[in-house]
């Protein structure tokens, strides 16, 4: 194609593992070097890497817990209002407005709101979906969703340097460290 | 050891062979979405779409002719269509509870079982939802059953059950089919990664919605899995608990009972749990996955079927004493009439099919054997559709008065509706199996044996030197 002026710019490092202990122990160690930046990438969860990496729990609990008030306050509103005041009907001698039979669709709205705020919570957080990252880039990052680990330190840490993070990462036993350049215009 | 290895002193054993490493997971699974499909398949797919071809004739000509090309009749208003609907939203139930009840009590051999049971779930439901959808005869009315304001100025009727199990129904299907797309994306990712042609990266990484196993995500992620579960599980609970109380908030003689919330689940279960072993059996002897769907899966699904049939068992011996001990002469007489009524054959076959047939089951050698299984789990499908049979045209058609008794014969549309929604299921199954995992790949290898960072050895490690040194001083 043209000979445009493109220029790579380094993004992100990617360091390569094989197995859980070796992850694990390497992210402990990219914690305590103090980044904040960087990831973790493995093919299923792996039990205790958030206290690995030092994160806090997910708050994705209070989402939902929002949610699903939200359910319970809108079948309460609406059966009441429909049943109750709009247009008040009396059935099986109950009253109008009677609160037992509400009961079923009340727990119904609350479980439907609830995991609608579980699934789009999670993506929210999760800033999904985004087809878009960095560590695309690298050819040997599919192997992730096989069977490798990875860790990606970006160059937007503080902390970043060419040269020591490279070292960091080395240092802790990675089979395979790659420094993955996007192109710019 | 850490509390995911099987404890050798009671038994138990790992759930797949040494051989089964991430790699071989990966590599078993998605072969199955990415080479031609075997001749088994197109087999299975033809005949489903045949049926399905029937299925919309039978209803096509339904819907324009109306509900009097059913059966139904002034006293058995309700027969084959509602016996249908509930059999549809049992079968769904098992897998719901294989996804969500048993991961909340840890029980790791579900990995392998789930997203098929998952699949085999949305698929029951929607066929179950084509019957109430059906039967309200002007499917153009439908919206009448929604909270929508309407030309009459009027609102649902919400102490009605029958609307409940409209909110019941449509909040299980939303439900699950959120759990089972959420347990999907990181496998959508591995097809994803090892996709050769453009049109599969494409599709596949639109599923994927851009996963790259961060660990940032999968925090957020299991804690989402972990909310679904605990939501799903009151809810499967819920919903045959509502089905049975479209029968228990009535005043017929033999649906008028307290039991009928936990016997309906139970039963639910247990059709369930038959109906995913009759598909894993195909699938894994048509597909070779033996490796990761073993004979100990099957034999664990075998047990909670014998659990079910028992507590099934239970339930009808229960509602023949109560009906006894309540001394009322109408629920007297409709167990009498069950057992030796018109319907005695359906009653009886029931009996045979629910309560005898998984007593095999107490015999290793038998719940171990494929063909010994495969045909019980069919027995159990189709004594459970005979179980809502009864049910629903036992009471319906002799009620109180005898001279408003009748019989329920079925027409060739009930045949058709019937008949057809097996093709709706199996081709949407097959649609599955042929191009989504039908394994849940990165649960799977979450639950190899060495999957995980071996703690206790890692701190012992760190911690070794210290002791020494501390050792060494104190010498």
């Amino acid at each position: 194609m043209s000979e445009q002026a493109t220029s790579k710019r380094p993004v992100v490092y990617l360091a390569e593992y094989d197995s859980p202990d070796a992850i694990i122990h390497a992210a402990e160690g990219v914690r305590d070097a103090g980044y904040e930046k960087w990831d973790v990438h493995s093919p299923y969860p792996v039990h205790g890497m958030d206290a690995a990496m030092g994160l806090p729990d997910s708050g994705l609990g209070w989402i939902v817990l929002l949610c699903g008030l939200t359910g319970v306050t809108a079948a309460v509103v609406m059966i009441q209002w429909m049943n109750g005041i709009d247009y008040p009907l009396v059935i099986g001698g109950k009253p109008p407005d009677a609160i037992p039979s509400m009961v079923p669709i009340m727990f119904e709205l609350t479980v439907l709101l609830s995991a609608f705020g579980a699934v789009f919570g999670m993506l929210g957080l999760n800033a999904l979906p985004r087809h878009h990252h960095p560590v695309f880039y690298s050819d040997r990052f599919e192997a992730f969703s096989h069977d490798k680990f990875f860790i990606s330190i970006e160059v937007e840490d503080k902390k970043f340097d060419k040269e020591k993070t490279k070292q960091l990462l080395e240092s802790l036993h990675s089979t395979h460290v790659e420094l993955v350049e996007e192109e710019v215009a | 050891m850490s509390a995911d290895s099987p404890i050798a002193e009671i038994g138990e054993t790992p759930l797949v062979p040494a051989h089964v490493t991430a790699a071989f997971v990966s590599d078993e699974v998605s072969r199955v979405t990415e080479q031609k499909a075997p001749v088994g398949w197109w087999m299975v797919f033809g005949v489903a779409l045949m049926f399905l071809g029937v299925l919309l004739v039978s209803v096509g000509y339904l819907v324009w002719n109306g509900i009097g090309s059913w059966g139904n009749n002034s006293p058995a208003a309700w027969a084959w269509d509602i016996t249908n609907f509930v059999w549809w939203i049992g079968i769904g139930h098992a897998g719901t509870l294989i996804s969500a009840v048993l991961f909340l009590f840890r029980q790791k051999w579900r990995t392998s079982v789930n997203r098929f049971a998952e699949a085999m779930t949305i698929f029951a439901v929607i066929c179950a939802l084509l019957y109430p959808t059906i039967h309200v005869g002007r499917i153009w009315f439908l919206y009448w059953a929604l909270p929508i304001p309407n030309q009459m100025g009027m609102w649902p009727n919400f102490k009605s059950p029958l609307l409940w199990d409209v909110f019941a129904v449509s909040t299980y299907f939303t439900v699950s089919l959120l759990f089972w797309f959420v347990g999907l994306i990181p496998d959508f990712a591995t097809l994803r990664d090892r996709a050769k042609n453009v049109v599969r990266k494409k599709v596949y990484g639109a599923l994927a919605l851009g996963w790259r196993g961060s660990n940032r995500h999968w925090r957020h992620y299991e804690r989402a899995y972990l909310i679904l579960a605990a939501l799903s599980t009151p809810l499967v609970l819920s919903v045959h608990s509502v089905v049975s109380f479209d029968f228990a908030t009535s005043v017929m003689p033999g649906w008028h009972t307290t039991i009928f919330p936990p016997y309906f689940v139970a039963g639910a279960v247990f059709s369930g749990f038959a109906m995913v072993s009759t598909l894993m059996i195909i699938c894994r002897q048509v597909y070779g996955l033996k490796d990761i769907m073993t004979m100990k899966h099957l034999e664990l699904m075998n047990k909670i079927m014998l659990v079910t049939g028992s507590l099934v068992g239970y339930a009808y011996s229960m509602e023949f004493f109560i009906a006894w001990y309540s001394g009322n002469e109408y629920e007297r007489y409709v167990f009498i009439n069950r057992a030796t009524g018109p319907y005695a054959w359906a009653y009886w076959t029931m009996v045979t099919c629910n309560v005898v047939s998984p007593q095999l089951f107490w015999w290793k050698r038998l719940r171990t054997s494929i063909p010994v299984m495969f045909a019980v789990s069919i027995l159990i499908n189709i004594g459970m559709w005979f179980e809502r049979f009864v049910i629903i045209v036992t009471t319906l058609h002799r009620d109180y008065l005898p001279s408003s008794w009748g019989m329920f014969h079925p027409t060739l549309v009930d045949i058709g509706c019937y008949t057809g929604s097996l093709g709706l299921f199996f081709t949407l199954f097959s649609l599955f199996i042929r191009w989504l995992p039908m394994i849940a790949m990165f649960e799977v290898k979450a639950a190899l044996p060495g999957a995980q960072p071996s703690h206790h050895a890692a701190h012992d490690e760190h911690a070794e030197p210290a002791h020494g040194a501390l050792a060494v001083k104190e010498a």
